[in-house]
């Protein structure tokens, strides 16, 4: 049994802040009646289809759809054949629907609405695409090479943030980013050992149960509504207005509940594929639910990549000089992937100081899905290279890797690799990396009997123990706003444009707007769905920002609905505002608390006996921006790249089956320096799913293509993500709190951390148990049986001393 | 594409209605009954969002042809609550925060209610057994074996 470890976080001081609350939205889900975007019917609602290209890389020479047009029940059919707008967030280089060329196979080139969804599948099969195939790009390293065939030929024509991103035109490198820091030359002449190894990961699906769920009415004079399964409906409206040049005020997008996103919801997606069938067809609504086999084929999926480090270390440990070189496969489009290239290369050394640094991350177009923000916005991919190139020099030098870790680790006082000083409120590693290992007993080796036993049953144990750290990868102006109205009763009601698709933000949300006006939490009230004409203002629901940042917004809200009641409440006291104060639910005198004004007498007005009134509605407003970010420096990638960093650690203890590959994960440990909890068990869901989610890349799941660039995982029973039967056999859990000097009550968003660095514990500790050394993903059964035999052959006895070659000094915990 | 007539019973009510004879049993109950409580995942019976209760036995009801359900007993995730209070299971996913964007959850808690039909006071790996074919991308699995584990204990 799975037990719950995790001490009682809860802290005295507050009435709500880290307290046992439950989700606001437990009803709605338990019962069926929460309303997503499939659920949805409106009046005189066409159903839409999508003809995808059978070719990774061809040019499109003719589409006829007359046919299609032809069958009775199609009300509208569109194609690319004459040219359509590019919707993208930083790089727009994706047209909504392919023109002259598709660059992935799975890539839309036709779409179309009827009465039925039977209708527009019949029409789909009507519709004759004509294509010329292209030789398809499908390696990454071949990709970027100098004289590759160009993806892209118009990359140097292409919109995008300027000075934030450096695409490459005439290459298929979509963005370039560079950190560099001391001198290279003369921090590996400092070196005793330097190790260099590369690394290689495929793409991810994000496998949200609910598919991109999209339905648009595009009616006349560009009145556009838009309801979709989406993580940004601020984005998503700001993004469609850019690209049709239509006025922010024409649109609006609702969104209701949503069934999971992992990144893969936000910025934009088939909004405007959908709106332009909407339009076609007289501006009816249209609905566009895509298959689990769209979803993966057409609905982009996590980047893939692959890493070359080289490591410079001097004989007791410390590390000199890095080089980390990055190649990101963007897939066929790069619209939302160079920044994740830019943002984690910021990430890329790992939490670790190193004074002679040079990164380079590139984001390079192949002939693959294409790939978009996920879980970690590149730093699981990133921290199974790094966490993966720790050990093995750990393993270079005869050090413990843990005391190898600690060695280097960025403490206070020292520098990120952007330049950033960190304080004694960033956060500890350390602390996260040695609760991590205490947690599992890293340090205390196996038993003679329990060596026997493994040698005798081919069954091998072993331990490893790894450090994160991620910070909200986001434009510097990105904001968020929030209101909290006062109700004739005098309960609350919160609005914010964040989107709580199952983290739980709403409900931390509704303890801070509690806990700063001293409501019962039943009084506080929050939004099920968005609407962007309603409500207000937020950038994306990404980033691990929602605590933070929107946290900081509906405590500023809190703080001025309060003021508001304090100064009506002052005059129907006949008071002074510094003579009165909050109860709970009411206004009273300090000096006479019996003379007291209810929060309902003040929620639209104050009514003298005459009928005299005073005040009218309390709105309290609350923004919150990611104050004092810069750019980076074009050159040196130096400047303020983070508003608050979440470190943490995993530490695991798997078992290998020598005889068959199979991993077993026994006990995995993970410590998170959240700052602040705000709610045990939320944090304790989304650590135990995240981690999970990590296991899953860890050892099952890769997309896997053809020859011809044809993918060949496009269901769930050729992309296999944990079930009930891979939970490891026990999860432990720990914090650490460093406060976060401007977080809300000192918290740090905790949402994508625990996937980060899964990858990487599993393969160090697999390698531990083996001696089998993997250098990319995942490690499936198949997989590591045929490297056990690799290794049989020819080393005997390697299997199995693995483990032996790390007898751990003391720990240091 | 042809209709005919089907009669059957969901959650105690009776119906007839005219379904495509391509249709499945997730088609008629979502979009000819309106109840939208089940869910589609991936409409090849690898997910078990779409799981319902069909004549005692839980199945993926997009595997199902409407038509095989003529005469048949339907519970879905809209009659776990009949009486206007949420059912034990309810509650226990609830208190134990067994759910997050909650797609997966009413395909689980039929799931979960089939298993605990049949077994009352399920162990650990009977539960992962019963519950293997319902994924769930959010939450790990650990709340939601703690909600059912929860309600066995109850009702032992």
């Amino acid at each position: 049994m799975t037990t719950a470890t995790t001490a009682t976080l809860a802290n005295k001081e507050h009435r709500y802040i880290g307290k046992p609350v439950k989700r606001h939205d437990g009803f709605e889900k338990v019962t069926g009646q929460a309303q997503y975007a499939g659920d949805i019917k409106l009046s005189g609602m066409l159903y839409a289809k999508m003809k995808t290209s059978p070719h990774a890389h061809a040019r499109i020479l003719s589409i006829d759809a007359s046919r299609a047009r032809a069958l009775p029940g199609v009300r509208s059919v569109i194609t690319g054949e004459h040219g359509t707008a590019k919707v993208g967030i930083y790089m727009q280089d994706k047209s909504v629907i392919a023109t002259d060329y598709v660059r992935y196979a799975g890539e839309v080139v036709a779409a179309v609405a009827a009465d039925t969804l039977r209708i527009a599948e019949q029409a789909i099969e009507l519709i004759e695409v004509e294509y010329e195939p292209l030789p398809a790009l499908l390696d990454v390293c071949e990709a970027a090479a100098e004289g590759a065939p160009l993806i892209h030929p118009d990359l140097g024509s292409y919109a995008h943030s300027e000075g934030v991103f450096f695409p490459e035109p005439g290459t298929n490198i979509a963005n370039h980013t560079r950190i560099r820091r001391g001198n290279m030359e003369a921090g590996f002449a400092e070196a005793d050992i330097i190790l260099e190894n590369t690394f290689s990961q495929k793409q991810v699906f994000h496998v949200p149960l609910e598919t991109h769920v999209t339905i648009v009415q595009w009616a006349l004079d560009d009145q556009i509504k838009i309801w979709c399964s989406g993580q940004s409906p601020f984005s998503v409206r700001d993004l469609f207005a850019i690209g049709f040049e239509i006025d922010r005020n024409k649109i609006e997008v609702n969104i209701p509940f949503v069934g999971g996103g992992f990144g893969g919801k936000a910025g934009i997606h088939l909004e405007p594929l959908v709106g332009l069938l909407s339009r076609a067809a007289g501006g009816r609504p249209v609905k566009l639910v895509p298959t689990r086999e769209e979803e993966c084929a057409t609905l982009p999926c996590r980047q893939g990549q692959f890493a070359r480090i080289k490591t410079g270390c001097k004989k007791d440990g410390t590390i000199v000089a890095e080089a980390v070189e990055i190649l990101w496969d963007a897939g066929a489009y790069a619209d939302y992937g160079v920044n994740i290239g830019r943002a984690s290369s910021t990430s890329a050394c790992g939490p670790y100081y190193i004074p002679n640094v040079c990164i380079d991350a590139k984001t390079v177009y192949t002939n693959k899905l294409f790939g978009t923000a996920y879980r970690g916005f590149g730093h699981p991919e990133c921290f199974f290279a790094i966490e993966r190139q720790r050990d093995l020099m750990a393993r270079e030098l005869g050090m413990d890797p843990t005391d190898f870790r600690l060695k280097n680790m960025l403490y206070p006082g020292l520098t990120t690799v952007t330049g950033e000083l960190v304080t004694e409120n960033t956060g500890r590693p350390d602390k996260c990396l040695k609760s991590a290992a205490r947690m599992i007993d890293l340090h205390t080796p196996y038993t003679e009997a329990e060596k026997a036993e493994m040698r005798l049953s081919g069954k091998y144990r072993a331990k490893a123990a790894c450090v994160l750290q991620k910070a909200p990868a986001m434009p510097t102006w990105s904001a968020s706003s929030a209101l909290v109205q006062m109700n004739e009763d005098g309960s609350v009601r919160i609005s914010v444009s964040g989107v709580d698709y199952g983290q739980g933000t709403y409900t931390v949300l509704q303890q801070i707007v509690a806990e700063r006006l001293n409501l019962p939490i039943e009084k506080v009230n929050i939004n099920r769905s968005v609407n962007t004409t309603l409500s207000p203002y937020d950038w994306q629901t990404v980033a691990s920002r929602m605590t933070v940042i929107c946290g900081m917004a509906v405590a500023d809200a809190a703080d001025d609905l309060k003021r508001q009641t304090l100064e009506i409440a002052a005059i129907a006291l006949r008071a002074s505002v510094h003579e009165i104060a909050l109860g709970e639910g009411y206004v009273y005198v300090m000096q006479n608390p019996h003379l007291r004004v209810g929060f309902d007498k003040l929620a639209i007005g104050y009514v003298y006996e005459n009928g005299n009134a005073i005040g009218g509605p309390l709105i309290g407003r609350g923004r919150a921006i990611a104050q004092g970010l810069s750019n980076l420096d074009p050159e040196t990638g130096q400047g303020k790249a983070a508003i608050d960093w979440t470190y943490g650690a995993h530490a695991v203890e798997l078992e290998v089956d020598t005889n068959t590959g199979d991993i077993e994960v026994l006990q995995f440990a993970n410590c998170l320096d959240v700052g602040q909890v705000m709610n045990e068990q939320l944090l304790r869901g989304q650590t135990v799913g995240g981690i999970l989610q990590g296991i899953g890349c860890a050892l099952s799941e890769a997309v896997n293509y053809n020859d011809q660039g044809k993918m060949i995982t496009n269901n769930f029973t050729d992309y296999k993500i944990p079930t009930f039967k891979d939970m490891p056999g026990e999860i432990k859990l720990d914090v650490v709190q460093t406060p976060q000097l401007d977080g809300p009550y000192g918290a740090r968003g905790a949402g994508e951390h625990p996937l980060i660095s899964v990858t990487a514990v599993i393969a160090n500790a697999l390698a531990n148990a083996t001696g089998a050394q993997f250098h990319d993903l995942p490690l499936s059964a198949t997989r590591v049986h045929a490297k056990l035999e690799e290794l049989r052959e020819g080393q005997v006895n390697e299997i199995a001393e693995g483990m032996e070659n790390f007898e751990p000094t003391a720990c240091t915990a | 594409m042809n209709t005919r007539p089907i009669h059957l019973t969901v959650n105690n009510q009776g119906y007839e209605v005219l379904v495509p004879e391509d249709a499945t049993l997730l088609e008629l109950l979502r979009e000819e009954i309106g109840l939208t409580g089940t869910k589609e995942g991936c409409g090849a019976g690898e997910c078990g969002a779409c799981t319902v209760i069909l004549n005692g036995k839980p199945v993926n009801s997009c595997l199902v042809m409407a038509l095989e359900c003529e005469g048949a007993s339907v519970r879905t995730i809209e009659g776990e609550n009949a009486d206007g209070e949420l059912s034990d299971l309810q509650k226990a996913f609830i208190e134990h925060n067994a759910f997050q964007c909650g797609f997966c959850t009413p395909g689980m808690i039929m799931s979960a209610r089939a298993l605990l039909d049949t077994n009352p006071d399920p162990t650990h790996d009977e539960i992962k057994e019963a519950m293997e074919g319902n994924l769930c991308r959010c939450t790990g699995y650990e709340a939601i074996i703690a909600a059912i584990e929860a309600v066995g204990g109850i009702q032992k």
